[in-house]
């Protein structure tokens, strides 16, 4: 029994606990990350949701409880001490996020409570003072409900409308039915990075040098990218980036919104209250400097702190070995999954973050979920919250498969044993 | 493990998964209506046709996994001569069983017993039950339910 494979594992085990994050090898990365110890249903957890959230190392669980254990306290305003350090500490996340994301200015970083509010933030605060019957806002096929529904609000109150850029069988955005779309009425380009159902990396680079010909903003929905690639708000030049910080490993309930600081300047705040103002009498309000003009209220401090925590985690590993490991798996993964008989890929696209969003014959996807729950295997089954991306594959909803640094060529197994019990289930 | 599944994924099932009993469109029905579950998509119409106080004939069409689908064809079968106060009270001694661990059989239900697993799947009651709210807006003239 003591084989050169039991052998490898106390070596693991001892350098880890030298190095807790062990930044060069994928099989430490899952070691900080305690709740891939759970069982569930009597079988090892093997999470394979981390669109709908991933899973968090101790350090973001550590972080978020010393913030309440020992400086837990309301920030910008305090004259002590715990109140200093909380500001500081939720001010350096911002910073963090700034690098994370290469923006020019931490002031550009506006905390949100994640990419929902994010978007709903620049459609009330950029489109909808600026919107006019007859201007068009464009989208994709592929959007989250989360890149649909602000529109469709904002259109309802100002009279624009909606154009949404079609896209082929792989789920790959058609450049030229964009590029016929983009016109003079344009007002905001919208865009999902990484699609949540199909896993498809958009081209949003060309999307937005495109839209900057015709002097259109762009908004980038970054929440399935940010935990996958290096994204370097400059570089790309989007007016607009959101993402949540719980699909980063970090917690829920909070996220951020990049904005050029010209376009954020310009805006007038999203909500009012505490925080977001420089003096307050019953005749006039004025408002305080970005970012606290958009953060209005106590925020999600020890969130925010934590989300940081997260940010130097996955910096610590490095976006080049996060992606190559995912890259990799997703690539195995691809080629396990097509051998299962009846199985079909929904997304198929040439460029592609690590989901796999499938269709079996003769097996709904709610069956699949459950039976694959059974066996420990976590994933979602629905429409994803894009619903009309379902109808354009004329599908009612999808099993997805979504993965992490964490997961490796044995959780990918586990999903394929998991389909063939259905197989044996369903015949 | 298996064990659990097959108290929930039992061969009648899959039987009226995939081959559902009273499955197309009612002509001349007096009532309809459509459920839809948007959480997961599955979507039903089902119609009726009533003579006095009974249900003479009843039918669905849609799609939804093998347990909505199970359940909506099973109810087709079980409805069919029934009075309105009966499915009624049907539904009530269906939903108890899908949802109370503690409640013993009804023995109307007759072959919706195999649903009874489903008790132990929290996530899949709305599938089971979507027929059956279907079937409850068509009687009370309601043109559509959704389970959400």
């Amino acid at each position: 029994m003591n084989t050169v494979a039991d052998a490898r594992k106390i070596t693991v085990v001892t350098e880890c606990a030298e190095c807790p994050v062990s930044a060069k090898n994928p099989a430490h990365w899952r070691l900080d990350f305690p709740i891939l110890k759970e069982r569930v249903h009597g079988k090892q957890l093997i999470y394979l949701d981390n669109g709908a959230t991933t899973q968090k190392p101790e350090v973001v669980i550590a972080a978020e409880v010393a913030y309440y254990k020992h400086f837990n306290s309301n920030i910008h305003r305090g004259v002590h001490a715990l109140s200093q350090k909380a500001t500081e500490a939720f001010e350096d996340a911002r910073v963090k996020v700034q690098h994370l994301l290469n923006a020019r200015h931490a002031e550009e970083i506006i905390f949100t409570r994640g990419t929902t509010e994010a978007i709903n933030l620049v459609a009330q605060s950029y489109a909808r003072p600026r919107l006019q019957p007859g201007d068009e806002i464009i989208l994709s096929t592929m959007e989250h409900h989360a890149n649909i529904v602000p529109w469709q609000m904002v259109c309802a109150q100002t009279g624009a409308a909606i154009k949404i850029v079609p896209i082929n069988d792989d789920g790959e955005f058609i450049f030229d039915e964009y590029l016929r779309l983009l016109g003079p009425r344009t007002r905001l380009v919208g865009i999902v990075h990484v699609s949540n159902a199909l896993g498809t990396v958009n081209p949003v680079k060309e999307i937005i040098r495109a839209a900057h010909a015709h002097g259109v903003p762009v908004l980038v929905d970054g929440a399935q990218a940010v935990a996958h690639a290096k994204v370097n708000v400059q570089e790309l030049d989007c007016d607009f980036y959101a993402f949540s910080g719980h699909k980063l490993y970090g917690p829920t309930g909070v996220g951020v919104l990049f904005g050029k600081r010209a376009l954020l300047e310009e805006m007038p705040p999203y909500q009012g209250g505490g925080d977001m103002i420089r003096s307050v009498t019953f005749e006039k309000t004025e408002y305080n400097v970005l970012p606290y003009k958009f953060e209005a209220g106590t925020p999600n401090i020890a969130g925010a702190i934590a989300l940081g925590a997260a940010i130097d985690y996955v910096t610590q590993i490095g976006f080049d070995a996060i992606g190559g490991h995912e890259h990799d798996l997703l690539e195995y993964a691809t080629a396990q999954v097509s051998d299962v008989p009846g199985l079909r890929l929904i997304g198929t696209a040439a460029r592609k973050a690590a989901i796999l969003s499938f269709v079996m014959d003769g097996a709904h996807p709610h069956d699949i979920g459950t039976i694959l729950d059974h066996q420990g295997v976590a994933v979602r089954a629905g429409h994803h919250c894009a619903m009309p991306l379902m109808q354009r594959f004329g599908v009612p909803a999808t099993v997805r498969a979504s993965l992490a640094l964490y997961n490796d060529r044995d959780d990918v197994d586990a999903l394929i044993a998991g389909l063939h019990k259905v197989k044996e289930l369903f015949g | 493990m298996m064990g659990d599944l097959r108290e929930l994924y039992q061969e009648v099932i899959f039987d009226h998964y995939k081959k559902p009993r009273n499955f197309h469109k009612l002509q001349g029905a007096d009532c309809c209506a459509d459920g839809n579950n948007p959480l997961c998509g599955d979507r039903f119409t089902v119609y009726l046709k009533l003579k006095d106080d009974r249900i003479a004939d009843v039918s669905f069409q849609g799609c939804g996994c093998a347990i909505s689908t199970a359940s909506a064809s099973l109810m087709t079968e079980v409805l069919k001569g029934k009075t309105v106060a009966d499915a009624e009270h049907l539904f009530q001694g269906f939903h108890a069983m899908v949802t109370d661990t503690g409640v013993s059989f009804h023995p109307e239900l007759g072959k919706l017993e195999v649903l009874g697993g489903v008790r132990e799947f929290p996530a899949r009651v709305k599938c089971a039950t979507l027929a059956w709210h279907t079937l409850n807006a068509a009687l009370r003239g309601q043109g559509s339910v959704s389970t959400e």
